[in-house]
C-alpha cells in the first residue's frame, strides 16, 4: 500500500476563514511525507498565498468556489493544485513580478507568486479571462524514504494508544 | 501606558500591536482596522509589531506592514518588529522590508 500515490480533492467556498481550513488540510495531508517543521510552513504558506489570490484577485471578494486537489506521488512529490473559475489573469508574467500588484488599495503586498515561487519547488500558473485560474504547485520531499514509512506509521497508531 | 485592548497598547507614543497566532488575508482586516483608528488619534508616532504570539504569516502580513509605514512614515515614525522567530525574520528579510522595519531582538 506504500508504493501507491495518494489523493485529496477539497472544494470550498471562496470565503477569508477558509484560507485557515485549507492550511489545516494541507497540512494534515503532508504529515505521511513526514515533512520538517520548515518545509510543512513552507507548503502551508505557498497554499496561503494560491488560496487567499483565488479569493480577492479571482473572485473579487464576492464569493465561488475554490478547488484544492493534491496529490502525494510514490516517489515523495507533493503536488498542489489550486482552482478557481473567476475572473482570470491577462497577463501571468506581469502577475508572476515581486512588488506587481492590481490589489494596492486593499495592501496587498504583491508578494504571493514571489512565496509560493521561494517556498515549492515548481510553480506554474494556467489562466484564461473570464474562465479562472489554475495554480499548480511541486515540491520534492528528499527525506521521505520508502522504508520510513511503516515506523512512522506505527507511530502514529501508537501514539493514538491503539497498539 | 494605555492598554486598549488586548491587540493594541500605546506606551509613550508607540503603537504595539500583539499580531494574532496565524496572520493572513482573514485575520488582516481587523489588524489594519483597529490599528488605523488608533494611528489617526495623533498620539502614535511609531508602530511596533509584536510576533510573540505568531506561528504562521504569509504575504498579507507584510501587505499590514507596508500600509502602516506608509501611514506612519510621512509623519517620521518608524516601524519595529519584537519577538520575530526564524521563519517570521526570514519572510520579513525576503520580502525586502529590512529596509524599511527595524526587527528587535
Amino acid at each position: 500500500m506504500n508504493n501507491k500515490s495518494n489523493e485529496i480533492y477539497f472544494e470550498f467556498d471562496a470565503v477569508s476563514e477558509n484560507e485557515s481550513l485549507a492550511r489545516v488540510v494541507i497540512a494534515a495531508f503532508l504529515t505521511r511525507l513526514d515533512p520538517t517543521v520548515e518545509q510543512l510552513e513552507d507548503v502551508k504558506t505557498a497554499v496561503s498565498e494560491a488560496v487567499t489570490n483565488a479569493i480577492i484577485h479571482g473572485y473579487g471578494e464576492h464569493g465561488g468556489k475554490v478547488a484544492m486537489r493534491a496529490v502525494i506521488s510514490q516517489g515523495g512529490v507533493l503536488e498542489v493544485h489550486v482552482c478557481d473559475t473567476g475572473v482570470g489573469i491577462a497577463d501571468i508574467k506581469q502577475a508572476m513580478q515581486p512588488m506587481f500588484t492590481t490589489g494596492a488599495d486593499k495592501e496587498r503586498s504583491g508578494m504571493g507568486f514571489a512565496f509560493m515561487e521561494a517556498f515549492m519547488d515548481k510553480v506554474s500558473v494556467e489562466s484564461k479571462v473570464g474562465e479562472g485560474t489554475k495554480v499548480h504547485m511541486w515540491k520534492v520531499f528528499d527525506n521521505y524514504t520508502q522504508e520510513t514509512q511503516p515506523i512512522l506509521q506505527a507511530a502514529v497508531w501508537n501514539s493514538d494508544g491503539r497498539i | 501606558m494605555e492598554q486598549i485592548t488586548d491587540e493594541f497598547a500605546i506606551i509613550d507614543n508607540f503603537l504595539c500591536i500583539r499580531m494574532p497566532k496565524e496572520v493572513d488575508h482573514h485575520g488582516a482586516a481587523g489588524i489594519r482596522e483597529g490599528a488605523d483608528r488608533l494611528i489617526l488619534d495623533d498620539k502614535v508616532k511609531n508602530v511596533v509589531f509584536d510576533f510573540e504570539n505568531t506561528t504562521f504569516m504569509d504575504s498579507s502580513g507584510i501587505g499590514v506592514i507596508i500600509g502602516r509605514y506608509r501611514k506612519i512614515s510621512c509623519f517620521g515614525g518608524k516601524v519595529y518588529a519584537i519577538n520575530v522567530s526564524d521563519r517570521i525574520r526570514r519572510l520579513l528579510s525576503s520580502s525586502g522590508m529590512s529596509s524599511i522595519i527595524e526587527i528587535l531582538s
